[in-house]
């Protein structure tokens, strides 16, 4: 067993920014990762940091856009507490050797961004991820703070009381992806959880092939609550076949979409009369989505976007990048022809119901970054805002759990006083474990049956080590089950299936019964889970074991989403119900919460906070 | 549980012509440096459009891999598909026990460098249609191979480390001021390539002098080193300190200009004409110490 006082699981953005804090605040602390750190997908982020850093601009006004870009379903301490971190933390990014881009007089570049209303996106050319990443990497090598890479994190290890907020975080269990061993880390003070987005719940993504919510489903069947999961952010431009995506910049500087019959669509079908391309992300998908639906799509599938009328010398000036996207990942030569874009799933705006702290309602865990639902975001996210979310955050999460003193939160987490519960949507399928009342010793969740029923022997692990050493048992048992068996079903064909189902039906349109179908189907993937098997016999580097496990998570996420997507009856934010065409500020000035609750999922919410440290933020007409 | 013959599930085979098409594909495994069939069309696929990809295979741990050969893969050929997708094709379809590193699939996280027909490249960002086929997959050379095509990168990272590659300066402005240090565009602009570097590795692999001295620094490294000795942030005796570091026995002096890196980099970064300008910085530094 391995022992730290704070352990960072996952290495992008969030994750190397906590390690690097609750190291500062004293505490010895590692991180585990399925990845080596600079392969973490915060490499991929192009736009750049909001931060209100120069005179003329405030964080009040930060905290404004941000709110109001929500969709008022951001809670307004963390809003707040986000613009007023950013300008210290993005400076301190400097201060480390951050290669940002510059004015002439040697300062940073800051420009304008959608929805903001001051140009304060920091940023270093369009790959202002990609040095994030590294400089926070860079000052983990420097601190010498020890990372296990390639280190797969299977589960936490929890006491076992009845209601999750009595119970404590003592560690994680994890395996060694070179080696196969399989290892329990016990983490004195802390783990947090920083694993990224679950992009590939669905079959079209701009989110690399790791971002699979490794982190939300083990919160989730530990008990913390999953918040506002039916808000996923779907980007207009990515590359059909990869989903890379194609920036924004690109309409920016005059790029046109086209459907199959060469009309102009955002304007000959009215879709958005003034701003055209340029509406906001979630108007120009839904554009797009319904040219392809109504038959007008380029091989029923996507759209065109064209800018080889800007012409080639102001295409190599400011859209380079772009060339070799489309070049590399579509095999399309920009400059002579448009290139094919599509919706893609891009960011999930929920995630793991944590305080502005980072704290979850079990003690001794948190979670940081896109993985984490403080909320900061709401119904969705501005651009630029992502970057200064990990770095807040993951640096407040690593300081608190190293016992540095923030204050109290004013955010509430877990099941209490607040919430309500009631809900009148009638669900098509049981949700959650698919184990319950069987006895057939396979458990809900493809494991031996000890691990779902890890709460049944009703005893207090109130001794950490013991309660990691059970941890890592069960899951050398699920191991050993996966692979023992030689005959079933193999985790690609439900984890294709699970994502085609997730973009049919739960993707930028969503009926009522195409969310329920999805619940059915996601349910169907649940059910052959029970079958999977593990057809590799290595136990040296065994991705098919690793993805497996990931799939598993994928369904539990997905499950999450669809659940939100049905039940929250309004249109919000990037969350759009043919059936309910208006924000219902009344009704849904609420999170949705869903949580575990030993496999049997409970639905409750709880009502955002719009009041500020000084100001309420009064829920206007969202228009730009 | 054998991987030596994948065989696709059974059960699709009849409903999925694209599936179809492939099943007879999976040919037995022909070891490395055997006879190569030159044809790429499956006479079994109705519209000619499989690809045949060849792929290296070893695993130390299953008996049939201990001994490193080739399996061949036939791939349905979608548009723009690059040499990841053929792979994660073949893995998802044929064998689940084909094994490599990726994640971003957009040439950023830098896990899939291989050795594809001879050459380094990124897989990710390889399109199918410009290579010859059959194509050869091979886990990047002259680095121990832990699996199929997952290579141990410890010692890449050893040498990234070694440099020192992190920012050094003592004295910023107080982080209240919200004051940032001055940098000029220019000196941005100098060292905007070398930041570009995504640690994939394939620099390395290229590269002789690393091949034949394990010691050597190698490209990559040095590249990190010229980031930050050409970044004007960091104060002039740090510099001095950076050129010692790159000017020993296994530093830049090893680097014979094949251009071997800068050939595979694929992320452009002139990593030759890096090293080169940190040779003339060393003899201008020790010019100035005589």
């Amino acid at each position: 067993m391995y022992e730290h006082d704070v352990i960072v699981v996952g290495a992008g953005g969030a994750g190397l920014r906590a390690a690097i804090a609750a190291h500062e605040a004293g505490a010895d602390t590692a991180i585990v990762s399925k990845l080596h750190p600079v392969r973490s997908h915060t490499g991929a982020a192009e736009g750049g940091i909001n931060a209100a850093l120069q005179e003329g601009d405030d964080w009040e006004l930060h905290a404004y856009d941000t709110m109001k870009g929500s969709d008022y379903l951001g809670d307004a301490p963390a809003v707040e507490t986000l613009a007023q971190d950013a300008p210290e933390d993005t400076m301190r990014l400097e201060h480390w050797g951050m290669p940002f881009s510059r004015e002439e007089d040697g300062r940073v570049s800051q420009r304008p961004f959608g929805g903001l209303s001051y140009p304060r996106t920091t940023y270093a050319g369009a790959e202002t991820g990609h040095h994030l990443l590294h400089v926070m990497y860079e000052q983990v090598v420097k601190r010498g703070i020890q990372v296990y890479d390639e280190w797969y994190v299977m589960n936490l290890a929890t006491s076992d009381e009845p209601n999750p907020k009595d119970r404590e975080c003592h560690g994680v269990v994890a395996y060694d992806v070179q080696s196969g061993q399989i290892e329990g880390f016990k983490a004195n003070q802390g783990v947090i959880l920083a694993t990224g987005g679950p992009g590939q719940a669905f079959d079209h993504t701009t989110n690399a092939v790791s971002c699979t919510g490794d982190g939300h489903a083990i919160a989730y069947r530990a008990g913390v609550p999953l918040e506002d999961m039916e808000f996923i952010q779907f980007h207009p431009t990515s590359l059909p076949s990869t989903g890379v995506l194609i920036s924004e910049g690109v309409r920016g500087e005059g790029g046109i979409l086209y459907n199959e019959d060469g009309e102009r669509f955002m304007f000959e079908h009215g879709y958005a009369n003034n701003a055209g391309e340029l509406a906001s992300r979630d108007v120009v998908s839904r554009a797009e989505l319904t040219e392809v639906n109504e038959g007008r799509g380029v091989n029923d599938e996507y759209v065109h976007l064209d800018m080889r009328h800007l012409g080639e010398e102001r295409i190599l000036d400011r859209l380079e990048n772009i060339l070799h996207l489309a070049e590399d990942f579509e095999g399309v030569d920009g400059l002579v022809e448009p290139m094919p874009v599509k919706p893609g799933q891009h960011y999930a705006m929920g995630g793991i119901e944590t305080d502005e702290n980072g704290q979850t309602c079990i003690s001794g865990l948190y979670a940081a970054g896109e993985c984490a639902c403080v909320s900061v975001h709401g119904g969705n996210r501005l651009g630029g805002n992502a970057l200064p979310e990990l770095i807040v955050f993951g640096k407040r999460a690593g300081r608190h759990a190293a016992g540095d003193d923030l204050g109290e939160p004013q955010i509430k987490t877990g099941y209490g006083n607040d919430v309500e519960d009631e809900t009148d949507v009638e669900l098509p399928v049981t949700p959650g474990s698919a184990g319950i009342g069987t006895d057939d010793g396979v458990a809900a969740d493809g494991g031996p049956r000890s691990a779902s029923d890890a709460r049944s022997d009703g005893g207090i692990a109130t001794d950490a080590a013991g309660a990691i050493e059970r941890a890592v048992e069960r899951e050398r048992e699920r191991v050993d089950r996966l692979m023992d068996r030689d005959t079933g079903i193999q985790h690609a064909e439900i984890r294709q299936k699970l994502q085609t189902a997730m973009t049919d039906y739960v993707n930028v349109f969503r009926t009522e019964e195409g969310v329920k179908k999805a619940l059915r189907i996601i349910r169907e993937c649940r059910e052959e889970y029970q079958d999977v098997y593990v057809d590799d016999p290595s136990r040296t580097f065994n991705t098919d074991l690793q993805q497996t496990y990931e799939t598993r998570n994928l369904i539990d996420v997905a499950e999450t989403i669809a659940l939100g997507a049905l039940v929250r009856t309004e249109f919000r934010g990037a969350h759009w119900r043919a059936e309910h065409q208006e924000r219902k500020d009344e009704e849904w000035l609420k999170h949705t919460l869903i949580s575990w609750n030993g496999g049997k999922p409970d639905i409750f919410y709880r009502p955002v906070i719009l009041e500020g440290d000084e100001k309420t933020y009064e829920p206007k007409v969202r228009s730009y | 549980m054998s991987t030596q013959q994948p065989e696709p599930e059974s059960q699709e085979a009849p409903t999925d012509p694209e599936f179809q098409g492939a099943e007879s594909s999976v040919d037995e495994a022909e070891r490395s440096g055997g006879d190569i069939d030159q044809t790429a069309a499956d006479p079994t696929d109705l519209e000619g459009e499989t690809v045949l990809i060849k792929v290296f295979r070893y695993d130390p741990e299953v008996e049939a891999k201990q001994e490193p050969r080739f399996d061949d893969f036939h791939v349905p050929f979608t548009k723009g598909m690059t040499a990841l997708d053929a792979v994660i094709y073949a893995r998802d379809q044929y064998d689940s026990s084909l094994t490599f590193r990726h994640s971003c699939r957009q040439a950023v996280c830098g896990s899939d460098a291989f050795f594809i027909n001879g050459k380094q490249r990124l897989a990710c960002k390889t399109q199918i249609a410009e290579l010859e086929q059959p194509i050869r997959i091979e886990p990047l050379p002259h680095q121990e191979v832990v699996k199929d095509l997952v290579v141990d990168m410890d010692h890449f990272y050893d040498q990234m480390h070694a440099v020192e590659p992190y920012f050094q300066n003592e004295e910023t402005p107080a982080i209240e001021d919200l004051e940032e240090q001055r940098q000029s565009r220019e000196n941005r602009e100098k060292i905007k390539m070398s930041t570009r570097c995504i640690w994939c590795g394939a620099c390395m692999s290229s590269c002789n002098i690393a091949a034949g001295d394990n010691e050597y620094l190698g490209p990559a490294a040095i590249n990190k080193a010229y980031r930050f000795a050409m970044d004007d942030r960091e104060p002039e005796e740090i510099k001095e300190h950076r050129l010692r570091i790159v000017e020993q026995e296994h530093g830049v002096w090893r680097c014979q200009t094949q251009f071997s890196c800068t050939e595979v980099c694929p992320k452009d970064i002139p990593l030759t004409e890096h090293i080169q300008e940190l040779k003339r910085e060393a003899v201008k530094k020790n010019l100035k110490f005589w």
